[in-house]
């Protein structure tokens, strides 16, 4: 265990190449799943808080409960649509970086869209009467309120991130741990541990905790200072 | 100021709510150029009444008239500031902008029209400051800057002065009186009888859902024909 500690500490500061293709790849997988998550999700949450309609309350529930969804179902469901059978296979995408960043976004999509939801939904309970007595329309009020609650939002999308970066389940159904191809930091953890590997799975895991640290740091950064600037 | 949308006639007006009525049968005519106060105690209906002439909420019963018969033009032509100001994360001016922007005044405009409003309530200097953040009292000003701005035919307002200290209370006062002399029409709600004394010309009074009297202010400060306006206006003895 020591001996894996010192090793991973080494290899972390001599910025193994191998390492370091790990990290971008993870980070570029996950970045690109939020990115496309938050186009999605925002608008969506958005939407649902301001607008009032049949079967409303369903969707906010199923919306909240797919929140939970586990990374490994995901996984399967997107492999299914991918697979050379499946409804996407001529897109040819399976175990590319391409698929990775699609079974996050859906992994994560309703975590933005249910947390966008609930914060949009709450700033509208407020302005809701002076937007009205203004003349804001709905989808301009929509529009105001995101930009209202952008703090809060930065903050959603961060959780959103947190949650791709950490999970292993979708990108290693859909991605296949392919060295140099797909591999990012989760499933290289994975594997090296059952490997024994364990000085590469450290350092790994060092690095991925520093950036969940980093990662909850700037959220709260964000909170303290926009709430002190802003009210 | 040429007065398009009234006088607003109230014919019936009732609303329940949890199967209690809380307003019930009110009828009344308001006319312009008089600044027009909804009194009564608390729970009485007034800034019910008060959202239901403004179109925020539609009565169960009865219906709100305006001498305006088109739709949108009676929605522009008035505008609302509510009892805790509710304003935008982002700056006082823009603020003001925005509303100008949803009213349509063209971009051009904007921007000058806005900071006007500002200088008119004194708060040209925090013009660039997060709405926000201003003090209480700034933040109602603030909200009649940006109704100013939009400048009404008819200007609503409940309890405007309720959560402030008299000095901003006295400050929001006068912006009220400033909009009564520059042509827009006040309807306000109040359960302050020293705010009432001073500000209305005429008075709605309302107890429990009903509309008790409507009489002018010198006329029902001083001689006052219900039990229940009798008992109110005597409240305020036991309070001073």
């Amino acid at each position: 265990m020591n001996v894996a500690l010192v090793d991973a500490f080494s290899r972390l500061m001599s910025g193994d190449a191998e390492l370091l293709a790990i990290i971008a790849l993870s980070l570029q997988v996950s970045v690109g799943a939020t990115l496309i998550a938050a186009a999605l999700g925002l608008p969506l949450g958005a939407s649902i808080a301001v607008t009032r309609f049949p079967g409303r309350q369903t969707i906010i529930v199923i919306l909240n409960a797919l929140m939970g969804l586990p990374p490994v179902v995901i996984g399967l469901l997107v492999y299914l649509l991918l697979s050379r059978a499946g409804p996407l296979g001529n897109l040819g995408i399976l175990f590319t970086p391409a698929a990775m960043v699609a079974a996050q976004s859906i992994l994560i999509f309703p975590i933005v869209a249910a947390l966008a939801r609930q914060t949009i939904d709450d700033a509208w309970q407020e302005y809701a009467e002076q937007l009205r007595s203004l003349g804001v329309g709905p989808w301009q009020a929509a529009l105001t309120l995101l930009w209202d609650t952008r703090i809060t939002l930065v903050t959603v999308i961060l959780a959103g991130f947190g949650r791709a970066i950490a999970e292993v389940g979708a990108v290693m159904v859909v991605g296949g741990n392919i060295e140099g191809v797909t591999r990012v930091m989760t499933t290289a953890i994975a594997l090296e541990t059952s490997r024994g590997d364990l000085s590469m799975a450290l350092a790994l895991g060092m690095v991925l905790i520093a950036l969940v640290i980093v990662l909850n740091a700037l959220t709260h950064l964000v909170k303290e200072t926009a709430g002190k600037r802003y009210g | 100021m040429q007065t398009r949308l009234l006088p607003l006639e109230l014919r019936n007006i009732g609303y329940r709510a949890n199967g209690r009525d809380v307003l019930k049968g009110i009828s009344a005519r308001i006319q312009s150029g008089s600044r027009t106060v909804i009194l009564g105690p608390n729970g009485a209906g007034k800034s019910l009444l008060l959202r239901i002439c403004h179109g925020l909420l539609d009565a169960s019963e009865g219906s709100v008239h305006w001498q305006l018969s088109d739709p949108a033009g009676v929605r522009s032509a008035q505008t609302m500031v509510f009892q805790r100001p509710i304003l935008l994360r982002r700056s006082a001016l823009a603020n003001i902008v925005y509303a100008l922007k949803v009213r349509g005044i063209p971009r051009g405009q904007r921007h000058q029209r806005a900071l006007a409003a500002l200088q008119a309530v004194d708060l040209a200097g925090v013009a660039g400051v997060p709405a926000r953040v201003l003090s209480g009292g700034e933040q109602q000003r603030l909200a009649l800057a940006r109704a100013w701005a939009m400048e009404p035919e008819v200007l609503f307002l409940d309890e405007p002065t309720s959560s402030l200290d008299p000095t901003a209370a006295r400050q929001v006062f006068d912006i009220i009186q400033r909009l009564h002399e520059s042509g827009t029409k006040i309807i306000m709600t109040t359960h302050d009888l020293g705010m009432a004394r001073h500000l209305a010309d005429d008075v709605l009074f309302l107890h429990q859902g009903e509309l008790i009297e409507q009489a002018p202010a010198a006329q029902f400060f001083a001689s006052p024909a219900s039990a229940q306006a009798r008992a109110f206006l005597s409240g305020e003895l036991l309070w001073t």
